[in-house]
């Protein structure tokens, strides 16, 4: 990330912070709150790109109606960060397009 | 969208996919054509399709059925890259042949007996193997354990009924048919010029030769021409997954990838009446069967899940047929109006208007309904 | 399945849910509520009961006001499912939900649905770039983590939410960069026939007043009756361009927040095949029911809150009530209305003194044309990127709703089931085609209204 987080936390605020993981990259992020939150605080502005055209999207709604802040969480595709909550050591990951399906597929893999 | 008094060679009834496949071939074969269609609202069987071009299996009681689809299925290159050169539509063709999975070994057994009867009763010309589990994983390499063969024939493939449908509308109105929207077809009167008349409230259309392909609705206008089109609703539930990538070469009969990635997966048939909403027991049902099917299924999210009623004969076979008694009006009902699309184009269509009658078509009439119950025949 | 027999199941825990629980159970009935977030709130009270005193110092009274509310909720003994995700409600009050990877299915006696409001989609050029937010959002963000725009923030629409916002901000120290408002002299003054209906609420009224007040004497620079708004960016948004009289303005910032009112969160009514109508003042679907909230054609099933039509966090408390109370009788076996509106006359009374400023509001902020009915390169359906001018085309070839267009087009397939576009799609058909909303209809809604794995739903 070449750029500061768009986002901040207030100073004073009480909460602890866990270490997650944003495409392997450790961050350290407030506890008790949504994934989406707490990337954001992270510097993280980009989540997904779509499947129809890998336009870059982030969170919009942030209360779970918009679908936008779509991320592979734990292994698990097209979560919505926005209604998870950050866990100690969470593994996430952009979500790159349409879901990919684990091995035994077919043809192409992309 | 106030056309009185229109008139022309033909009138469509009915704008779905199998009125639109009507009105292409009768509008290339050189008539002028007029399509009725109604509005947002209507049942519409065909937003219901599951997509397949599909052969296998069809016209257990009925050979000619099955030569039928077999030979329908053979029109579609021809008919896709007609439509691509003549729209800029590509329907996404793809007929690399199709699996019917089976998670028993009588499944498995039961399928092979079918599939052989079928073969005899059409002389040979249908080509299909059973696959144990073993040889099907070799194909599909996504299968689960629960699957324990399957039956393949190259005859099968899929499409994307959406844009074939697009590309047909589009086709129709480069060639000057015209589609009149919120149209209710009422009353059909034959006039005294040889020809018919058809109300849709104040409005009236005028047509030498009438086309009868409103789906659900041909059993109340068939009457009207002399005609019998005992067809009844049957409800199709599908579950629709997020986009997913490629992970599916083949259709299979209740699990196929659209080409923009999705999984569609049905295929319930009910006889539950004008009901088309879903209901939880049998998407459950569906959806087991889908993880059973293709486990690395289990975790992907399901996006929307639609009922559509789709339009039943008696025997499940279609109808074609000109009226006897008002000659001039035409009959066209099926069940499989993406299989048969090629076909209702390219071969239905020249016949209405004005061809001879294809060999093939002669035994689709309603001649063949006895007025008793008769046991549907359902494909699956 | 639950072994006893529930009365009455809510689903929503914000100010509706969590009233008609308080009411409900102290008629002794038993009580279940089903809401998606963590703890009871809603999104206007979200993270009430976590809340520290810096943050409601922050956040404002009328958020405080909340906390007493939950804490009342948390003490009543109504069971409280949170992140329970209701994907399917039936027609019979079957209540299928989501929770920690399992569906469960519930056969309540009753139903509440309290399912509130969302944001109205504010569709713009580059409003789907990242760094673009609706003010909601950004008190979400606010209230469940003190998370703040870290530069000079934008804030761009109309509404009292957006006011709110700003003032927020400011006791908060958060810069604004530019406060950019649609509304317009014009609005004032079509507000204006509907000012003295609304003077019985005049406690809200001057808290808006007071709200913009603070926000002008702040030194933000303040732009008013703004149009033409787009916002600019490469793979995030970086400005905002819009036009006040004959000036054009760029603004350059990376955050964005935009807000035009809310709007019903209509997805289990239409599921359910309720008869909704179109409200032609607050332009939106609200669903038709009886004076104590039973959907009309729908026995057994009520709605109370933002739900069932724009009322406000005060007001929706009070419809919450009402709702408990006829669903009470409803399960008494009672069902004449006329007894109802006699019984629950000094309930719908205050209800009525509660919304009597809604007019006022509705006319002084009405969203404009421009950003209900965009121009043709803006993308309406943004979870399958169909723009507004796509849609025009196809109703210019015959398609005449939204359930053609939906064929046609792929508006509305996404995951979001029509939630963001929805509005938007049934706006621009009716206007391409000359009728009224009403008359183009709202695309069918179908279950799971939330996602659900195949895996989940099969029960593996």
């Amino acid at each position: 990330m070449s750029e500061t987080p768009a986002f901040k936390t207030l100073p004073g605020s009480a909460a602890s912070r866990v270490e997650i993981f944003f495409d392997g990259r450790p961050l350290q992020v407030p506890a008790g709150q949504s994934v989406a939150a707490a990337l954001l605080v992270g510097g993280v502005q980009i989540f997904r790109e779509t499947p129809v055209s890998a336009a870059p999207r982030g969170p919009y709604c942030m209360m779970g109606v918009c679908f936008e802040c779509l991320l592979e969480i734990d292994g698990l595709q097209n979560r919505q960060a926005c209604l998870t909550t950050v866990r100690e050591g969470m593994k996430i990951r952009t979500q790159m397009g349409a879901r990919m399906l684990a091995a035994g597929g077919a043809s192409d893999a992309g | 969208m106030a056309d009185a008094g229109l008139s022309s060679d033909c009138i469509v009834v009915g704008g779905g996919l199998v009125g639109a496949s009507i009105a292409y071939g009768l509008a290339r074969s050189g008539a002028s054509v007029i399509v009725l269609d109604e509005d947002d609202k209507a049942l519409r069987a065909t937003r219901g399709n599951f997509g397949l071009i599909w052969v296998q299996n069809k016209g257990i009681s009925m050979p000619r059925y099955s030569a039928w689809s077999r030979d329908a299925a053979r029109l579609w290159p021809g008919f896709a890259s007609q439509l691509l050169s003549e729209t800029g539509v590509d329907v996404n063709l793809q007929q690399p042949g199709g699996f019917c999975l089976c998670l028993s070994e009588a499944e498995l057994l039961e399928r092979e007996r079918s599939l052989q009867a079928i073969q005899k009763a059409v002389q040979g010309d249908y080509p299909f193997e059973m696959l144990d589990q073993q040889a099907l994983r070799q194909r599909l390499p996504a299968i689960g354990p629960e699957v324990v063969g399957a039956s393949f024939t190259p005859m099968d493939g899929h499409v994307n009924p959406l844009k074939l449908y697009l590309a047909l509308l589009q086709a129709c109105r480069q060639m000057g048919v015209r589609i009149c929207h919120a149209a209710h077809a009422g009353k059909i009167e034959t006039s005294d010029d040889k020809g018919f008349r058809l109300s849709c409230g104040p409005v009236s259309y005028r047509a030498g030769k009438i086309v009868l392909a409103a789906g659900l609705g041909n059993r109340a206008l068939a009457e009207q021409v002399g005609l019998y089109a005992p067809v009844v609703p049957t409800r199709g539930q599908v579950l629709v997954t997020e986009r997913l990538r490629k992970f599916l070469d083949y259709p299979t009969n209740k699990l196929r990838q659209t080409d923009e990635g999705a999984a569609h997966i049905g295929d319930s048939v009910e006889d539950v009446g004008f009901d088309d909403r879903t209901t939880t027991d049998v998407l459950q049902f569906m959806a087991r069967r889908a993880v059973k099917s293709f486990p690395l299924l289990r975790d992907v999210n399901l996006v929307r899940a639609w009922g559509a009623l789709r339009v039943m004969t008696p025997d499940g076979f279609p109808l074609y047929e000109e009226s006897i008694l008002h000659p001039g009006a035409y009959v066209v009902t099926c069940h499989s109006g993406v299989t048969l699309a090629a076909a209702h184009a390219l071969r239905v269509a020249p016949w209405i208007a004005g061809g001879p009658v294809p060999a093939e078509i002669s035994e689709f009439t309603a001649a063949r309904f006895s007025r008793g119950l008769v046991r549907p025949m359902y494909v699956n | 399945m639950l072994a006893e027999p529930i009365d009455l199941a809510i689903v929503g825990a914000g100010p509706a849910g969590m009233a008609a629980a308080l009411t409900a159970r102290s008629a002794g009935l038993s009580v279940i509520v089903l809401d998606e977030q963590a703890a009871p709130g809603g999104q206007i009270y979200r993270s009430v009961t976590s809340a520290t005193t810096g943050r409601c110092d922050v956040l404002g009274p009328d958020y405080a006001e909340g906390r007493e509310l939950a804490r009342d909720f948390e003490a009543s003994g109504a069971r409280h499912e949170h992140g329970a995700a209701v994907w399917q409600v039936t027609p019979e009050g079957r209540i299928h939900y989501l929770q920690a990877g399992q569906s469960r299915m519930i056969e309540p006696g009753k139903v509440i649905l309290c399912t509130g409001a969302m944001e109205r989609p504010f569709p713009i050029p580059g409003w789907t770039l990242p760094g673009v937010l609706t003010a909601g959002a950004a008190q979400i963000l606010l209230k469940t983590g003190d998370v703040v725009p870290a530069d000079p923030v934008v804030l761009a629409g109309c509404g009292p939410l957006l006011y709110l916002l700003a003032w927020q901000y400011l006791r908060a120290g958060v810069p604004i960069k530019a406060f950019i408002e649609t509304t317009s002299a014009a609005d004032y003054l079509r507000a204006l026939a509907k000012l003295p209906a609304a003077m019985i609420h005049w406690r809200l009224l001057a808290k808006g007043i007071g709200l913009k007040a603070a926000l002008h004497s702040s030194g933000v620079p303040i732009f008013s009756g703004a149009r033409e708004l787009r916002i600019e960016g490469g793979k995030s948004a970086e400005a905002i361009e819009f036009r006040t009289g004959n000036r054009q303005h760029r603004v350059e910032a990376r955050v964005f927040l935009l807000h035009q009112g809310v709007v019903p969160n209509t997805q289990i009514t239409w599921s359910l095949r309720a008869s909704h109508v179109w409200d032609p003042v607050q332009l939106c679907w609200t669903p038709r029911a009886s004076v104590g909230g039973e959907l009309i054609g729908l026995p057994g099933i009520f709605i109370a809150g933002d739900g069932a039509g724009i009322i406000g966090a005060e007001a929706s408390r009070l419809s919450g009530r009402v709702a408990a109370l006829a669903a009470l009788r409803a399960l008494r076996g009672s069902h004449s209305d006329a007894q109802f509106e006699n019984e629950a006359a000094a309930l719908l009374r205050d209800l009525r003194r509660a919304t009597a400023a809604r007019p006022f509001l509705d006319a002084l902020y009405r969203p404009r044309a421009e950003f209900r009915i965009p121009a043709d390169e803006v993308i309406v359906c943004r979870c399958e990127e169909v723009t507004a001018g796509e849609i025009r085309k196809h109703v210019r070839s015959g398609c005449l709703g939204p359930n053609q267009l939906k064929s046609f087009t792929r508006c509305g397939m996404g995951p979001c089931q029509g939630r963001q576009c929805g509005l938007t799609a049934t706006e621009i058909i009716a206007a391409e085609r000359g009728v009224a909303a009403s008359e183009a209809g709202y695309q069918r809604v179908r279950p799971p209204i939330k996602p659900i794995s195949l895996g989940e739903l099969g029960g593996l």
